[in-house]
């Protein structure tokens, strides 16, 4: 057991995040935007994490970089507990995120070069302004971009450079575990595939583990090692990525994959979708038992009961389903 | 004789920063009853040519030339007392975003019901019946309910229903879908573009799908046609475009998709950005991005050319292939001996 302590760089357990919402003058219910997910990334990995919007999946993210207070669980980074505000700001030094959005994550009115710099000014990683101004100029180097772009503002950049801006700036600290939140969605098939590929050549540069949140599934197979599927705020399967891409077992998961659009049109037409009824319930009003047994082509009366539990169903794949025995 | 005819279409924006030339000679035909493809990353000039089509253009942007026809009759220059014949009744068009598409202040019921009496001859009465089995056509479960209820009370895969409701309600003969599923959910995308092949086959309309989704194109098309910088690189049945691309452009965007076998492998994207519209090269707008542009690509555009019945493309590469199957033909010829 003591060589899987040192492989795991994040640990994640039975992480909940509420949110209040008023539902009268004086009455408010909360939104379990994530409710009790437990996972590890082990060192060096990329973890993909899929699922529909509203299922939680950048609330997860970004709960595990402590941008909001978890309501409940444990985040533990190299083995050891996040919770205090000093923990924080060393973990923040650490663990930094990509935003989705390259045109509203980066402030209008500063330059490249202070963007990026921000981090290093916040934890005082330099002496002085020369090494600062090196250390930029490496970092806009390493992500692609012309050193004489530094004194340009965020908006005269494209979509594909802004992102490059963003991951610059998420790796000033030096950081060991990056949260990509959809990093390529926004970029252009062909812009898309510049940045997929410069996460691959930086993790191998410098050892970083990704958390790698989207929705497009053909991208995410491309860059994971394992996979982790949620709904509804719960996680439902975590597996390898081939596997999971190749044999799901949770009845979610076969209709996600199945649905994914293949660029190819011969798969296309032989492929049998399992499209599935209905929209996904609101979380405010959550299904009893399991939550997907609204959209279940498989639910029995059983479902609506207990709440399936997370297991180990194979050796490393996990599945939150009554029914895995029977439907594997 | 083609439902649509486009030939030679060129649109501009007309710019403080000068003349945006979005489109730039476009030519295609689209049969009764076949799904036709565009594809192309933003900017390619994809949705300004469906716009043109409708002639829903903003106020800077002009048909500068070409000519559309429907039905053999011309639409451009047509004036807007035709284009309100064609609108709605003949063509119809659905947006990407159902969430900004739709009024929020009115119920869905009488967005509905003004699009159907607005455009045929019935009564309220026989607009709202109209309506509500335009709405069980879509699968809109409960649709008398959700005739009085607002848009917000939708979810995205609903409202989508609702719109493309409204688009068919007319029965069109062309249905022009501008990235129909973009804003939807993996499971929703699957529903929308399942419902609108059976729609499709049912009521025997055409479809122009716009989409950067080489999947969707994939999965629903018969033809595509792809586009860079305003004009037409390439276009085809949609097995020749996907499995023998004849245009560098579509061969890059091919390599460059994630695909279940390009798992531990490095990807191989298009270099460089989009190009700037207002500022066209002489040449293939493609060539500075292109790995093996040749000299004549820089300084002289590529004529598009007939690769077979099925498939045309505008690239020099073609040529450059052909010249090579010559040479290699001559000197088999020649020297009687050579390894192939």
């Amino acid at each position: 057991m003591s060589e899987k302590k040192i492989d795991t760089l994040v640990e994640v357990s039975h992480l909940k995040e509420y949110f209040n919402i008023n539902t009268g003058m004086f009455s408010s219910k909360p939104l379990k935007a994530v409710d009790d997910v437990s996972f590890s990334i082990r060192r060096g990995e990329t973890l993909g994490l899929v699922g529909e919007s509203g299922c939680g999946k950048t609330t997860a993210g970004r709960t595990i970089l402590h941008l909001y207070k978890p309501t409940a669980g444990e985040i533990l980074f190299e083995g050891k507990p996040v919770k205090t505000k000093a923990d924080i700001h060393e973990y923040r030094k650490k663990a930094t995120m990509v935003f989705q959005d390259p045109y509203s994550s980066l402030n209008p009115r500063m330059t490249v070069s202070d963007i990026i710099g921000e981090p290093l000014d916040i934890h005082k990683m330099y002496s002085n302004r020369k090494e600062r101004e090196e250390r930029i100029l490496e970092l806009m180097n390493r992500v692609g971009l012309n050193s004489e772009h530094a004194a340009r503002y965020a908006h005269e950049f494209s979509g594909g450079q802004r992102q490059r801006i963003g991951i610059a700036r998420a790796l000033a600290l030096n950081p060991r575990f990056i949260v990509c939140d959809e990093p390529v969605s926004a970029l252009d098939v062909s812009i898309q595939a510049q940045v997929i590929n410069m996460f691959d050549e930086l993790q191998d540069q410098m050892g970083l583990t990704y958390l790698f949140i989207a929705h497009d599934i053909l991208v995410v197979r491309h860059i994971s090692d394992r996979i982790a599927v949620m709904y509804l705020g719960r996680m439902v399967e975590l597996a390898d990525a081939k596997e999971i891409y190749e044999h799901p077992l949770h009845p979610y998961t076969r209709s996600l994959m199945s649905a994914v659009p293949q660029p190819d049109p011969k798969i296309a037409r032989a492929n049998k979708r399992i499209v599935l009824s209905g929209d996904i319930p609101s979380p405010l009003n959550a299904p009893s038992g399991c939550p997907f047994r609204t959209r279940c082509p498989h639910a029995t009366p059983a479902c609506a009961e207990a709440m399936p539990e997370f297991r180990e169903v194979a050796p490393g794949h996990f599945a939150a389903c009554h029914r895995v025995a029977e439907l594997g | 004789m083609a439902l649509l005819e486009v030939n030679d279409l060129h649109t501009s924006f007309f710019t403080p920063a000068g003349e945006v030339r979005a489109v730039n000679g476009v030519s295609f035909s689209l049969e009764r009853g076949k799904v036709l493809g565009i594809v192309g990353e933003s900017g390619s000039g994809k949705s300004v040519t469906a716009y043109s089509i409708m002639q829903i253009l903003a106020n800077t942007g002009k048909i500068v030339g070409g000519s559309i026809k429907y039905n053999g009759q011309e639409l451009v220059n047509a004036g807007e007392k035709v284009m309100k014949t064609i609108r709605g009744n003949k063509i119809s068009i659905i947006f990407q975003d159902p969430m900004t598409s739709l009024n929020p202040t009115y119920t869905i019921g009488h967005q509905l019901v003004e699009a159907i009496t607005l455009h045929t001859q019935r009564n309220r009465k026989e607009a709202w019946d109209r309506a509500v089995e335009m709405l069980r056509l879509v699968n809109v479960n409960e649709p008398e309910k959700r005739m009085k209820q607002y848009p917000y009370e939708h979810s995205g895969g609903m409202r989508q229903r609702v719109m493309i409701a409204m688009a068919l309600a007319c029965e069109p003969d062309i249905l022009i879908a501008d990235e129909p599923t973009t804003a939807l959910d993996v499971t929703i995308q699957a529903q929308i573009l399942e419902l609108m092949r059976d729609l499709q086959k049912e009521l025997g309309m055409a479809i122009i799908m716009i989409t950067h989704d080489l999947g969707v194109v994939a999965q629903m098309c018969d033809e595509v046609i792809v586009m860079y910088a305003g004009s037409i690189c390439e276009q085809g049945t949609a097995d020749e475009i996907f499995y023998n691309p004849k245009h560098e452009y579509t061969k890059g965007l091919m390599r460059s998709i994630p695909t279940a076998d390009t798992a531990g492998t490095k990807l191989k994207p298009i270099s460089g950005t989009p190009i700037d519209l207002l500022n066209l090269p002489k040449g293939c707008p493609f060539a500075p991005r292109c790995d093996n542009a040749m000299k004549i690509c820089l300084h002289e555009r590529c004529e598009t050319m007939t690769i077979n019945a099925d498939h045309q493309a505008a690239c020099w590469m073609n040529v450059k292939a052909a010249m090579e199957k010559e040479d290699q033909a001559a000197s088999e010829n020649g020297e009687g001996g050579d390894i192939r």
